[in-house]
């Protein structure tokens, strides 16, 4: 039963594969990614930019409002809980929420441990800045990988960084023999199962999306390019000067993403995109990306 | 006898997983369609599980909608699954749908979301004698058939599978199992 349930939730996420998924914070927006072709949105109160704007400590959204977009739209929708806020998790569930996003973006619950994702029904998706990452959180019961990226920065290159890395590990993956395989497995500290399937499959064991500092239709397609299965837009969209029409160029530039007759045809006249911030200008202690292990 | 040139529409969805059943079915090779001129070349045309809403979209955005109704028409072999299904149904939620080529009239997420998932096995005699494992993920429901349309399976009393002629629509996902026996039911309805 439970292998069942993990099985159907990466079969889910397969179902994604291709796609944007965009943060909403209220129906109207969530209305505009489904007409753009989302296929999935994020339902939170504040997008990752204005959280690092604002501070304070950013928590799980109101359920009224969770349950507002569920009834707007007619595709999937997620929702971010804590890293190791387990009660967060069981509200979201009990929302019957379509994926939960265990997010560096809000401020971590638990210094220690992440979510036991195992004991729950609903499927989970949790950053990773490298293989070892993705694969503890695997191992954990994820059944979605995105990058990390550095959030509602507006800025691709931490989300590159990420995804360069797995790629580069599981290349050299695949031409270790077995017994190198437990060493690497030990130094990365993750399961030597998992590890020895994502050398088999020349990829993770389950899909991959991109997601952190995606701001334009080139970013999305330079992240397909590099191997993603799909992406994440945090802010990158509705805190850009034409929402809709951004939205409409990502979801078909992920689409494209390698084709430059069409990149360059939906990169036209789209307006301002958000403002960004170079790296950095963020302090260490500031940044999204290390919240988690 | 050469192999047969089944397209899989490539804009979103389970393209890859379709693509790996094909290279396992004799017979077949699979290739992606996303361009007017893929779609020329294409003998068969599969069209994946992914969201429907997305998949419309972008059929109408690059100008793939008419093409791909045309062909149908015209007799080219189709099978949608899942989101597939809802593309191929004349009727979806009670309103005029996409290609609207199968006299079916489909609700989508019917089962409701995603912790309503599940999978089943089953024997579909006309598919093969084995029984399949049958994967619903946020699936739709057939509810009714009408015309030239014929039910091919049922599972918990709800229609599941549907055949008209050269098309097919499945409510479930064949390319998420190990299974190739519905790629090569379609394959059947090559000449």
């Amino acid at each position: 039963m439970a292998q069942e349930r993990t099985e159907l939730n990466r079969n889910l996420a397969q179902m994604l594969k291709g796609g944007v998924i965009m943060d909403v914070t209220n129906t109207q927006q969530a209305k505009i990614a489904e007409e753009a072709g989302a296929v999935a949105v994020m339902a939170l109160e504040r997008v990752p930019a204005d959280i690092r704007k604002q501070g304070g400590v950013a928590r799980m959204s109101d359920p009224k409002m969770i349950r507002e977009i569920q009834n707007a739209v007619s595709i999937p929708v997620m929702a971010k809980a804590r890293i190791g806020h387990i009660v967060e998790a069981q509200i979201l569930q009990a929302l019957d929420i379509d994926y939960i996003d265990e997010s560096e973006v809000l401020t971590p619950a638990d210094d220690r441990y992440h979510i036991d994702k195992k004991a729950f029904r609903v499927p989970f998706v949790c950053g990773a800045r490298n293989l070892g990452e993705a694969l503890r959180r695997i191992a954990e019961g994820a059944s979605m990988i995105r990058t990390k990226g550095e959030a509602g920065t507006g800025n691709v290159v931490e989300a590159v960084r990420h995804m360069r890395t797995m790629n580069e590990e599981i290349r050299r993956l695949q031409g270790m023999h077995r017994e190198e395989l437990a060493a690497f497995a030990k130094e990365i500290a993750a399961p030597l199962d998992l590890v020895e399937q994502t050398a088999e499959l020349g990829r993770l064991p389950v899909v991959n999306f991109a997601a952190g500092g995606i701001a334009t239709p080139a970013d999305a397609a330079l992240m397909m390019q590099l191997g993603c299965d799909g992406v994440f837009v945090g802010s990158g969209i509705f805190k850009s000067e034409d929402p809709a029409r951004r939205a409409r160029a990502i979801v078909k530039a992920a689409a494209f993403f390698d084709d430059a007759q069409v990149l360059a045809q939906v990169s036209e006249g789209l307006g301002e995109a958000m403002s960004g911030i170079e790296l950095s200008q963020i302090p260490p202690q500031q940044r999204m990306a290390e919240r988690g292990w | 006898m050469a192999d047969k040139k089944i397209g899989v529409l490539a804009l979103q969805g389970s393209v890859r997983e379709h693509l790996d059943c094909l290279a396992r079915t004799e017979g077949a090779e699979g290739f992606p369609v996303r361009t007017r001129e893929e779609l020329a070349r294409a003998e068969a045309l599969i069209l994946p599980g992914g969201e429907s809403t997305t998949l419309r979209t972008l059929l109408r955005t690059f100008d793939l909608e008419e093409p791909i109704r045309r062909r149908i028409l015209e007799g080219m072999p189709v099978w949608g699954t899942c989101a597939g299904m809802i593309l191929l149904a004349k009727e979806v939620d009670g309103a005029a749908a996409p290609l609207g080529v199968m006299d079916v009239s489909v609700r989508r997420n019917a089962y409701g979301r995603q912790s309503e998932s599940f999978s089943t096995t089953q024997i579909v005699p006309e598919v093969s004698p084995d029984p399949l494992t049958l994967t619903f993920i946020r699936a739709p429901q057939a509810q009714r058939v009408w015309g030239d349309g014929r039910i091919l399976c049922q599972t918990n009393g709800r229609i599941t599978a549907v055949r008209q002629g050269h098309m097919l629509a499945t409510a479930f996902h064949p390319e998420l199992t190990d299974s190739t026996a519905f790629h090569r039911y379609f394959l059947s309805f090559l000449p």
